[in-house]
């Protein structure tokens, strides 16, 4: 699976697209529940597919950290990369 | 800066409710007149969402007791055990159900809510990780952040997502998987017996919420992990005194031999008034009622089966294939659910309204939620009260379509 960041983007984007009701244009700086105003469990359900997607697990303690989508893909990124090293 | 901005959206979504004419928060029950009767609006209403489920908040045995104690030990602790000292109805109630549900150690909480703060913040700390199930209560997604733990989240009921999951961790520190016995809102249960495969091939500690099972499930009404019989599997276990004992209050329950200790560590018990002697008086009559008189687990059964078939014999689309106490029927919107809600409350029963995000999935649903108390003819007429506000109500949006 490739997985640098543009690909992450494109990923994360996709998976998004059910929650963007008003198909508002998915940027890295969207933020992801204050942009598509979709509440803390449409989120924790999404990060359930990101989860499944890289084969990894995203803490729920994590989340308040991360507003963007770009802060997403660099988490992701991150973990991703540990796993392969 | 005004603090409460941030609660714009409630505010808007209450004024839509508003609009359509219908009062969601402001419903009052004038006069309870049973475990399955109030005064609604001046109307008499039958109660189908009370989590009520032996119907024993009228017993006269549970009432007595409460007035004696209230009459002989007052109104109130004023303190918590820590500081104030423990009444001997507490120790008697926690002895009583120690025996009820066949643990060694019972250490009470002066609400469900409390009891799950306090047992998973007791439990887990931030050296350990939790596994919660997907759809798991409020009360536990808020112990488990008041813990401090790692916290991963697994899809509902899935053992296979929580094994790949247990497999991915490091398997740092202590590991601690949270189920419940019934879930609150579909009112499913989650298969016990995968989830103890599970914890065959990876070390962790199981505890369940039994919240809505005690009383319910099981030969001796001890919930989930009885009604499998794989009460030794199950490490701890957390429960309620609001639903089926009728009272309020809630407890942890396990054989660990250093349970005890939890007491002087969890914040939850520590720094809260414990349960008033009239609560703690009724709650342990309760657990002798319901365990001297089984017969009110076969006629929740039997009710709840009714609704079951009722309900989906009139084509609504249930939340649960099995029966449980818990029947949630789904609606597909949040307006077509509000309004209905209202029509059925007008017509005469009460059931709860459940939106997002406080249910799984996005759905809206009316919930019900069945009494041994009830009759068959409330069971029918609460059929029949769904057949004309909600089937006729989805078949004219079909016909419209
Ligand atoms: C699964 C579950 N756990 C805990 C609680 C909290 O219990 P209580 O309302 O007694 O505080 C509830 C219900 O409210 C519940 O449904």
């Amino acid at each position: 699976m490739s997985a640098e960041p543009d690909d992450i983007f494109r990923d994360i984007c996709a998976l998004l697209q059910p929650l963007n009701k008003e198909g508002i244009e998915l940027t890295r700086e969207t933020r992801i529940s204050a942009d598509l105003n979709v509440d803390s469990m449409a989120i924790m359900d999404f990060i359930m597919e990101v989860e499944d997607r890289y084969d990894i697990d995203i803490p729920l303690n994590d989340l308040s950290d991360i507003y963007s989508i770009d802060q997403l893909v660099h988490y992701v990124h991150g973990l991703v990369s540990r796993k392969k090293a | 800066m005004d603090l409460l901005e941030k609660h714009k959206g409630l505010a808007e979504r209450h004024a839509l409710m508003q609009a359509l004419g219908v009062e969601t928060i402001g419903v009052t029950m004038e006069k309870i007149l049973s475990p399955t009767r109030a005064l609604i609006n001046g109307r008499e209403t039958i109660l189908a969402g009370t989590n009520n489920y032996m119907g024993i908040t009228f017993d006269p045995s549970c009432i007595e007791a409460g007035r004696r104690a209230l009459a002989e030990q007052g109104t109130g602790t004023t303190g918590s055990r820590i500081a104030n000292g423990t009444y001997a109805l507490h120790r008697e109630l926690e002895n009583e159900l120690s025996r009820f549900l066949n643990r060694d150690h019972v250490i009470t909480f002066s609400t469900g809510y409390q009891a799950n703060l306090g047992m998973l913040a007791g439990l887990a700390g931030p050296q350990d990780t939790i596994f919660l199930d997907a759809d798991s209560h409020a009360s536990i997604y808020d112990g488990c952040t008041l813990s401090g733990a790692r916290l991963i989240r697994f899809r509902h009921n899935s053992a296979a997502d929580l094994e790949k999951r247990l497999a991915r961790h490091d398997g740092e520190g202590g590991r601690l998987v949270v189920l419940e016995g019934i879930y609150s809102m579909f009112g499913d249960r989650p298969p016990l017996d995968e989830f103890v495969d599970v914890k065959r091939r990876h070390d962790f500690a199981l505890l369940v919420d039994e919240a809505h099972s005690t009383g319910v499930l099981g030969e001796h009404g001890r919930g989930l992990a009885d009604e499998a019989g794989l009460e030794d599997e199950v490490d701890f276990i957390i429960g309620t005194f609001s639903k089926s004992f009728g009272a309020i209050g809630g407890f942890g329950a396990s054989n660990h031999p250093d349970f005890e200790f939890i007491r002087y560590a969890t914040r939850a018990y520590m720094f809260t008034a414990s349960p008033s002697p009239a609560s703690i008086a009724t709650t342990l009559q309760a657990v002798r009622v319901l365990d001297a008189r089984p017969e009110l687990r076969d006629s929740l059964r039997r009710n709840s089966a009714r609704l079951h078939t009722g309900l989906r014999d009139i084509g609504l689309e249930l939340c649960c294939d099995e029966v449980s106490p818990v029947i949630a029927v789904r609606v597909r919107d949040e307006p077509s659910t509000v309004i209905m809600w209202d029509a059925l409350l007008k017509a005469g029963v009460y059931v709860n309204l459940a939106l997002p995000p406080g249910t799984p999935n996005n759905t809206c649903l009316l919930r019900c939620s069945v009494s041994a108390a009830h009759s068959e003819q409330d069971i029918d007429t609460i059929i029949s009260l769904f057949a004309k506000v909600v089937a006729g109500a989805a078949g004219d949006a079909a016909a419209s379509a």
